[in-house]
C-alpha cells in the first residue's frame, strides 16, 4: 500500500492551462469564419501557417533551453499566440510575413524572456508591431469587404504571388481618417455605410464579440478588461462625436471597426502581461481603450490595438503598484510594492 | 456573488433573518457528503491499544499523572493541563497504562510525540462521575475550571482549549456568540449527523456557553446543504433565544473569520482574535462536548469522526474513542487496502495526508478520507503561472495569490508580507482553482514558516544587542566611577602634601608661585583657545562653536585660578619684607595693573582685527582699547607711586618698548623686587620668570617688526630711508631679544647646577625617578583592574593598599621634581 503524500488541497477543479487556452482558440472560431467569409481563405491559411510556425519555434527553443518539449507544448499557449496574430494579419499577407511575425513573437517576445508566464509583453502584439513597422504596405492592405478573392487567388496571395485582379481596398478606419471633417464625402462612402460601422468589418467584430461573450460565460476571462476596454474607447468617441460628428466618428463605429472586439476580448485579456488585481485590470483596459481612440483619431496609424496594448503592458507593474486590493481584516489597501 | 438567500433557504419555514453579508471569493467543490451522512452515528472500534498524545489540543502539552502499569478507570484523568493554554486528557475506557513514550501522531510531518498508551480491559468501567444539573449554581469560575479539567477543546479543527476561549477579560463584552455548524469542507458530515441526532444536547451546551459569555446574540451558522440538521436544530431551539442562520453553501464559509463576516459583516482585524471585535466562535461539536462535561460529568473521551472515501465499504460517522489508531478505524469501516490511494485526515481542502495509519484519532480529527487513487488522484505536474487571476477571484481574504506565489518562490518575504501573506488562512481555494496545478498553499506555508523563523531570529538578535549594549553601558559607568574615586584619592593625597608643604617654613611663597604659574598657564591656554576659535570662525570652520565653548571654559578656569591666587595672596603669612599689609596692597595693585594691561592688549588686538576686516564696530573697539589703555596707565602710575612710597623697593623703570605698550609692569617689578629678596632660590625663580617674559616680549616684537619690514619691501611703497630705519629697528629688537635669551640661558644653567648641588641628583635623574614611579603606579592600577572581577576581597585589599603606597611614592617623586624645578625657577612647559 503506497499512499500518496501531497499537500492540501487534495482535490481540484480539474481544469488546466491547456484547457483554458483551447477555450480561447475555440472562441476565436466565429471571428475566423466571418473573416474567411468576408475576406477570403487568406485568414485561415495565415492562422494555420502561424500555428505551424509557432509550434515549431516553441519546440526548437524549448529543446534549446533544455525543457521537456511535449509538456510545454501541451499548454497550448503558442497556439493561442499564433491564432491571435494570424487573425490580426491582413488576409492578403504572404507566408513570409506570418513567418517573421510569429517567429519573432515566439522566440524573442516569449522564449527569450523565459517562456510562458514570464513575458512582460503580449507576444502576438510584439510580432504584429514588428511587422507593421517593417512592412507597412503589406500590413495595411485589406481586401474590400464582401469582395473576397477566390480560394485559388487567396492561395496565390499567401504564396507571395500577385494575382491577376487587385483586391485591395481601404478599410473603414482608413476611409474615415482620410475624409474626416468632410461630412459630404463621408456620407458618400459605401465602406462606411453599414448598420453599426463599415459593412463586413462590423460582422467581423460582432463575431469576435460573440466569442468573447462565450469566454465570459465560461469564466475564462473576467468582465473587467473587456468592459473597461470598450468603455475607454466608446466614451471619448461619444463625447467627441457629440461635439463634431463630421470630424469624430461615433462610438459604435469605433467599437465595431478594426481590431476593437478582438482586442477587447482576446488581446488585452492576456493575463500574463496585464495588470493583476480586479481594479488594476479595469484601469489597465480603460487606458488601452482610451489610447486606441487617441491614436485612431490623432495618430499616424489607422488602428492602434497593438500599440495601446504594448504601452499598457509597460505600465502594468505601475498600475499594480497602486491597486492592491484591501485584504480581509485591514482597514485600507496597501500601496506600493515594498513596505 | 449575491447575498440573496438561496432558494432552499426561502422555502424553509421560520427563517427569522437571512444572512445579509457575504465574503469575497470562495469555491464550490463537489460535496461528496452523501457518502457518509446517510447512516446514523455508530460506535467506533474497540482497539487493542489506545494511543493518547499529550498535545491533542493547541497549547502546552498535558503533564502525565499516571505511570506505566497503572490500572485506569474510564474517565480517569491521565494527564493534567499545564500552563494557561492547555487541557486535560482522560482515559476513554478502563484499562492499563502499558507505555509512556514517543509514537507517530497526527501531524503533516509525520513526527513523533509523547503519548500515553492504554490497553483497554474490555470492561469499560467508569470512574466516579460528578454531573452538574444546574450549571448556574456552579458559577463561571468553577465552570471554566470544570471544562479545563474535562479536557474540552475545540472539536472543529484547531483544538483550542475551550476553557481559555470562554474566559473573558474584565472589560470584554461579547456581542455575538457564533456556533459554527457550517461544516463547509466536502466529505465531512460529523457535525451534520451530530446535529440531526443530538440537537437537544447541543442546545444545552450552547446555553452553558451563553451563561459563560453572556452574549447579546447567539447565532448558529449552518450551510443550506444540511436541511435535516437545520430542521433538527430549529426544533430544538424553538423557544430559545438561539438564532439559526442558514448560509449559502460555499467553501470556506466555515472558516472562523469568514463565518463572522457572513453573520455579522464584521472583519476580525488583521493579527487579532475574534474576541477583539466582540465575537466568540465555538464549534457545534464543542458545544455538545461542553454539555457532556457539565451535565453528565463526562470528560471528553470520544468524538464523532467521519470515515469516508471510495476505499471503505461502510462509510459513515463513528463515535470514536480518542487514541484509536486510524488503522483500526479503517478496518472497522471495512477498508479495501488495495484500493486505498490517499489517506487524508481532515477534509480534502485543508486536511493532510497520512503515510502511517497507526496514528491515533485525536480531539480535532473530524474526518478520515480513505480515497482511491482515482478519487483523489496524484496531482498533475506544476505548470507555469499565467497570472490568470483565478486564484484572486476565489481568495476569501481578498489577497493576490498569484503575486504571493511569485514572492514566496523568489524568497521575497518583505513583499510577500506587504501583500498580506500573513492574512492567508490556507483554505486552499486558490490551489483548488489553479489551472496550472501549482500547490500554492504549500508555497505560502513555506514563506510563512521562513518569515516566522526570521522574525524570531530578529527578536533574538535584538535582545542580544540590547543585552550587549546594557553591559557596555554598565562597564563604562563602572569605569567612570572608578576613575572618579581615583581622582578623589589623588586630590586628597595632593591636599595632604600641600598641607604638609604649607606647614613647612617658607612654603607660602612656593605656594603662591605655584598658583601664579597656574594662572599664567590657564590664561595662556585661554588666549590660545580664543585665537584658535577666532581663526576657526574666520574660516567658518565647523568646530568654531566648539572651540569658542572650549575657550569659554578655559576662561572660567583661568578666572578660578586667578581668584585662588588672590585668596592665597591675601592669606599669605607675613613676609619678612617690611609692611606686609602694604606689600599685599602692592601685590593687588600689581595684579590690577597686569589685568588692565592684558585687557587693553586684547582690546587692541580685537580692534586691529576689526580694522583689517573693515568691520563696522572697529572704531568702537578702538575707542574701548584707548579707554582701557588710560585705565592701565592710571594703574601703572598708582603702582609706581606705591612703590616709591615703599622706599628702597623702588627702582628705575625700564624704558618701555617703543611700539607696543605690552611691557608687563609685573616682570619689571618682580625683577626689581628679586634684588632685595633674601632667599636666593626664590630670587632666581623670579628673575627667571621675568627674563622669560622679557625674552618672549622682545622676541615677539622682533618677529613683528621683521614681518612688517618684509611686507613693506614686498609692497615697495615706502622710501628707502623709511625701509632702512625699519631695518635698523629690527636689528635693535633682535639684539635685545638675543640679550634676553643669553641671560635666560645662563640663569637656567645656574639653576640646574644648583639643583644638583641641592638634591644630589641632576634634573634628568629626578625626571627619570618620577617617570618610573608613575609607570609602576600605572602597572599596579592595571593589575588591580584586571583582577577586580576574578580575585577575592583579600587580594583586592592587598592590591589596593599596594596601589596607595605606589601612589604616594609617585606623588613624592613628582613633588621632588616639581620643587627642584620650581625652586630654581625652571618652569617646565
Amino acid at each position: 500500500m503506497s499512499l500518496i503524500n501531497a499537500p492540501s488541497p487534495h482535490t481540484s477543479r480539474h481544469t488546466d492551462t491547456g484547457a483554458v487556452m483551447r477555450q480561447v482558440v475555440y472562441a476565436t472560431l466565429p471571428g475566423l469564419a466571418v473573416l474567411v467569409w468576408q475576406f477570403g481563405l487568406g485568414s485561415l491559411l495565415n492562422v494555420l501557417w502561424a500555428v505551424l510556425v509557432a509550434l515549431t519555434c516553441e519546440a526548437l527553443f524549448l529543446r534549446a533551453r533544455g525543457k521537456p518539449v511535449a509538456f510545454y507544448l501541451k499548454d497550448w499557449s503558442a497556439v493561442v499566440t499564433a491564432v491571435l496574430l494570424g487573425l490580426a494579419l491582413p488576409s492578403t499577407a504572404p507566408w513570409w510575413l506570418t513567418l517573421i511575425g510569429v517567429g519573432f513573437a515566439i522566440v524573442v517576445a516569449k522564449q527569450l524572456y523565459g517562456g510562458l508566464g514570464m513575458n512582460p509583453f503580449n507576444p502576438a502584439m510584439i510580432g504584429y508591431v514588428l511587422l507593421l513597422i517593417s512592412f507597412p504596405v503589406a500590413m495595411t492592405q485589406w481586401v474590400a469587404p464582401g469582395d473576397a478573392p477566390a480560394p485559388a487567388d487567396s492561395l496565390a496571395l499567401f504564396l507571395g504571388q500577385t494575382p491577376a485582379d487587385a483586391f485591395t481596398g481601404a478599410t473603414p478606419l482608413d476611409t474615415f481618417r482620410t475624409w474626416a471633417g468632410d461630412a459630404e464625402a463621408l456620407a458618400g462612402r459605401d465602406i462606411l455605410a453599414g448598420r453599426l460601422a463599415g459593412p463586413g468589418w462590423e460582422a467581423v467584430n460582432l463575431a469576435f464579440l460573440l466569442g468573447g461573450l462565450y469566454l465570459l460565460a465560461r469564466r475564462i476571462i473576467t468582465w473587467q478588461i473587456p468592459v473597461a476596454f470598450l468603455a475607454g474607447l466608446a466614451l471619448p468617441a461619444l463625447i467627441a462625436h457629440q461635439v463634431d460628428a463630421a470630424r469624430f466618428a461615433g462610438p459604435l463605429f469605433h467599437l465595431f471597426s478594426g481590431g476593437a472586439m478582438l482586442g477587447a476580448f482576446f488581446i488585452a485579456t492576456d493575463p500574463v502581461s496585464a495588470a493583476t488585481s480586479r481594479l488594476g485590470r479595469f484601469i489597465y483596459a480603460l487606458l488601452i481603450g482610451l489610447l486606441i481612440w487617441v491614436i485612431r483619431t490623432f495618430g499616424g496609424y489607422p488602428d492602434a490595438v497593438a500599440f495601446a496594448v504594448l504601452l499598457l503592458n509597460l505600465a502594468a507593474p505601475f498600475i499594480d503598484y497602486y491597486t492592491q486590493p484591501r485584504a480581509y481584516g485591514h482597514r485600507k489597501a496597501n500601496k506600493g510594492a515594498n513596505p | 456573488m449575491s447575498a440573496n438567500p438561496s432558494l432552499l433557504q426561502r422555502l424553509l419555514p421560520g427563517t427569522r433573518r437571512a444572512p445579509v453579508h457575504d465574503f469575497p471569493g470562495g469555491v464550490h467543490p463537489a460535496e461528496h457528503k452523501t457518502v457518509s451522512n446517510q447512516t446514523p452515528i455508530t460506535p467506533g472500534p474497540r482497539p487493542a491499544q489506545l494511543v493518547l498524545p499529550l498535545n491533542m489540543h493547541l497549547g502546552a502539552p498535558a503533564r502525565p499523572v499516571v505511570a506505566v502499569g497503572d490500572q485506569i478507570l474510564k474517565g480517569q484523568m491521565l494527564a493534567e493541563p499545564t500552563g494557561a493554554v492547555s487541557a486535560a486528557l482522560h482515559a476513554p475506557t478502563s484499562g492499563t497504562v502499558v507505555a509512556l513514550g514517543p509514537r507517530p501522531i497526527q501531524h503533516p510531518s509525520g513526527m513523533d510525540a509523547l503519548c500515553i498508551v492504554l490497553a483497554p480491559d474490555g470492561e469499560d468501567r467508569w470512574a466516579e462521575r460528578r454531573p452538574v444539573a444546574d450549571h448556574t449554581r456552579l458559577g463561571p469560575g468553577k465552570l471554566i475550571a470544570l471544562l479545563r479539567d474535562a479536557g474540552v477543546a475545540g472539536l472543529g479543527g484547531a483544538g483550542f482549549p475551550t476553557s481559555v476561549k470562554v474566559s473573558l477579560g474584565d472589560h470584554q463584552r461579547v456581542e455575538q456568540l457564533i456556533i459554527n455548524a457550517v461544516e463547509c469542507e466536502p466529505y465531512i458530515t460529523a457535525d451534520d449527523r451530530l446535529m440531526r441526532e443530538r440537537a437537544d444536547e447541543i442546545l444545552l451546551g450552547v446555553q452553558i456557553l451563553q451563561y459563560l459569555l453572556n452574549p447579546h446574540d447567539t447565532l448558529i451558522g449552518i450551510e443550506d446543504n444540511k436541511p435535516e440538521a437545520i430542521a433538527a436544530l430549529r426544533a430544538a431551539c424553538a423557544g430559545s433565544d438561539v438564532e439559526i442562520r442558514v448560509v449559502p453553501t460555499k467553501y470556506p464559509s466555515g472558516g472562523e473569520k469568514q463565518l463572522i463576516q457572513l453573520l455579522t459583516g464584521k472583519e476580525v482585524p488583521s493579527g487579532s482574535i475574534p474576541a477583539q471585535c466582540g465575537v466568540v466562535c465555538q464549534n457545534v461539536g464543542t458545544a455538545w462536548a461542553v454539555k457532556r462535561a457539565v451535565h453528565d460529568g463526562e470528560p471528553l473521551l470520544s468524538r464523532i469522526t467521519t470515515v469516508t472515501g471510495d476505499a471503505v465499504a461502510r462509510p459513515g460517522n463513528y463515535e470514536v474513542w480518542l487514541g484509536t489508531p486510524v488503522a483500526d478505524l479503517l478496518h472497522h469501516a471495512g477498508v479495501d487496502k488495495d484500493r486505498l490511494g490517499r489517506l487524508v485526515m481532515g477534509g480534502p481542502m485543508m486536511g493532510f495526508t497520512l503515510h502511517d495509519p497507526s496514528v491515533p484519532v485525536v480531539k480535532t480529527s473530524n474526518c478520515v478520507i480513505a480515497a482511491s487513487a482515482e478519487e483523489l488522484p496524484e496531482p498533475p505536474p506544476e505548470q507555469a503561472c499565467i497570472r490568470c487571476g483565478a486564484c484572486a477571484e476565489v481568495c476569501p481574504a481578498n489577497l493576490l495569490p498569484q503575486q504571493l506565489y511569485w514572492y514566496a518562490k523568489t524568497d521575497d518575504f518583505e513583499r510577500a508580507q506587504h501583500h498580506n501573506l500573513m492574512d492567508c488562512i490556507e483554505c486552499g481555494a486558490c490551489a483548488y482553482v489553479c489551472p496550472s496545478h501549482i500547490p500554492l498553499v504549500q508555497y505560502y506555508r513555506y514563506a510563512k514558516g521562513e518569515i516566522r523563523t526570521q522574525t524570531a531570529e530578529q527578536i533574538k538578535a535584538d535582545r542580544a544587542r540590547e543585552r550587549f549594549e546594557a553591559r557596555q553601558a554598565r562597564l563604562e559607568r563602572e569605569q567612570a566611577e572608578k576613575e572618579a574615586r581615583r581622582r578623589a584619592r589623588l586630590e586628597a593625597n595632593r591636599k595632604k602634601q600641600e598641607a604638609a608643604a604649607d606647614s613647612a617654613p617658607g612654603a607660602g611663597d612656593d605656594k603662591l608661585a605655584a598658583l601664579k604659574k597656574e594662572v599664567g598657564q590657564a590664561s595662556s591656554a585661554y588666549k590660545a583657545a580664543v585665537k584658535a576659535a577666532k581663526t576657526a570662525e574666520a574660516q567658518e570652520a565647523d568646530n568654531a562653536a566648539e572651540l569658542r565653548a572650549r575657550a569659554d571654559s578655559l576662561k572660567a578656569e583661568a578666572d578660578r585660578a586667578k581668584a585662588a591666587l588672590r585668596d592665597a595672596k591675601a592669606a599669605a603669612p607675613a613676609q619678612p619684607a617690611a609692611a606686609p599689609a602694604e606689600s599685599s596692597a602692592l601685590a593687588d595693585l600689581k595684579k590690577a595693573v597686569g589685568e588692565a594691561s592684558s585687557a587693553y592688549k586684547a582690546a587692541v588686538k580685537a580692534a586691529k582685527n576689526a580694522e583689517a576686516e573693515q568691520s563696522d564696530d572697529a572704531a568702537e573697539l578702538r575707542a574701548r582699547a584707548d579707554q582701557l589703555k588710560a585705565e592701565a596707565d592710571r594703574l601703572k602710575a598708582e603702582l609706581r607711586e606705591a612703590k616709591a612710597a615703599q622706599g628702597p623697593a623702588a627702582a628705575p623703570a625700564a624704558p618701555a618698548p617703543p611700539k607696543q605698550d605690552g611691557d608687563t609692569p609685573d616682570s619689571k617689578t618682580t625683577v626689581d623686587k628679586a634684588a632685595v629678596d633674601d632667599d636666593a632660590a626664590a630670587k632666581r625663580q623670579k628673575r627667571l620668570k621675568a627674563l622669560k617674559t622679557a625674552y618672549n616680549m622682545a622676541h615677539k616684537q622682533y618677529k613683528e617688526a621683521h614681518a612688517a619690514v618684509e611686507r613693506a619691501e614686498r609692497a615697495g611703497q615706502d622710501s628707502d630711508e623709511a625701509l632702512a630705519a625699519m631695518h635698523a629697528k629690527v636689528e635693535k629688537l633682535k639684539a635685545k631679544a638675543d640679550h634676553c635669551r643669553d641671560a635666560l640661558d645662563a640663569l637656567v644653567e645656574q639653576a640646574k647646577a644648583d639643583i644638583l648641588a641641592h638634591t644630589g641628583k641632576d634634573l634628568k635623574t629626578l625626571k627619570l625617578d618620577a617617570a618610573r614611579a608613575e609607570s609602576a603606579l600605572r602597572d599596579k592600577a592595571d593589575e588591580l583592574e584586571r583582577r577586580r572581577d576574578t580575585s577575592d576581597a583579600d587580594t583586592l585589599e592587598t592590591l589596593n593598599s599596594e596601589l596607595d603606597a605606589l601612589q604616594e611614592h609617585a606623588q613624592l617623586t613628582r613633588l621632588a621634581l616639581k620643587t627642584a624645578v620650581e625652586e630654581q625657577g625652571l618652569v617646565e612647559e
